[in-house]
């Protein structure tokens, strides 16, 4: 009973600042929406019982990748007016209908899926090890290539980044 | 009782809200932000299968989605700031230089 409340304050909670995130006229304020977004995501991790993504959602998303977005937006002047546009709605349009077909794929997946609902959740048996020991174990030695070239591409990015940003290209 | 059809149904809502802002908005940040919410909805979606299956290899795949969105954030940031010293602009229509 205390985690159908939890998920469905949560759940109300994660839609809602993500509505927010899309439709605030400010883009500073859509930012500061997407830092509480990710933090009730990391709520949501907890309570799944994936303590370790919940601290590298805390840690990557809601400090390091905002913060990114937070310079970016200081650093572009957005409050320059937007030119006008022969059809301003044009797209808007086609969003609307593109986006009416992705929900009626979604909502037909679901119907498909709901006529053998999924088993409920088996209660979290107490685990021999922590959740962060088990995801590194996992880690660092089925998926060591994965991770190897995760960290390559980590670095590309970075190199990416620098050069991209830099004055003269 | 919370299944993981309630988890996924979360997600597939929070993808749709992602999808619809990259497909409505023109600010290329808040596009750029709308795909960290898309990536966020995959991420609630691999864990509530990794706590249903009791198999943690959804947190180890979910670890590696939020590497590529770090280096998928560092990427786009860098690109609009080289575009917006060409253009002086972050509106998506105008970055047409490529449309044929």
């Amino acid at each position: 009973m205390a985690q159908a409340i939890a998920f469905y304050f949560l759940a109300a909670c994660i839609l809602g600042f993500a509505v927010l995130v899309v439709s605030a006229k400010d883009t500073v304020h859509s930012v500061l929406f997407l830092v509480l977004d990710f933090l009730f995501v990391a709520a949501l991790y907890v309570l799944l019982g994936a303590q370790f993504l919940a601290a590298i959602q805390v840690l990557v998303y809601a400090g390091g990748i905002v913060v990114l977005y937070l310079f970016v937006v200081m650093l572009v002047n957005l409050k320059r007016p937007p030119e006008a546009h022969v059809d301003p709605h044009r797209q808007g349009r086609m969003g609307f209908w593109l986006s009416a077909a992705v929900l009626i794929e979604l909502g037909a997946i679901a119907l498909w899926g709901s006529a053998s609902p999924a088993p409920a959740a088996a209660p979290l048996p107490t685990p021999m090890t922590g959740n962060t020991e088990q995801v590194g174990w996992m880690l660092y030695t089925n998926y060591l290539i994965p991770f190897e070239i995760a960290s390559m591409l980590l670095l590309v990015a970075m190199i990416g980044a620098i050069v991209l940003a830099k004055r003269e290209l | 009782m919370i299944t993981s059809t309630h988890y996924m149904l979360l997600s597939a809502a929070l993808f749709m809200i992602g999808v619809v802002g990259v497909m409505v908005r023109r600010n290329i940040i808040i596009i750029f932000m709308s795909i960290e919410l898309i990536l966020n909805a995959v991420n609630i979606n691999l864990i509530a299968f990794s706590y249903q299956l009791q198999n943690v290899i959804g947190q180890v795949f979910a670890v590696f989605v939020i590497a590529v969105a770090a280096a998928e954030a560092a990427v786009g940031l860098g690109i609009i700031l080289a575009f917006y010293r060409n253009k002086e602009t972050v509106n998506i229509d105008e970055m047409n230089l490529m449309r044929w």
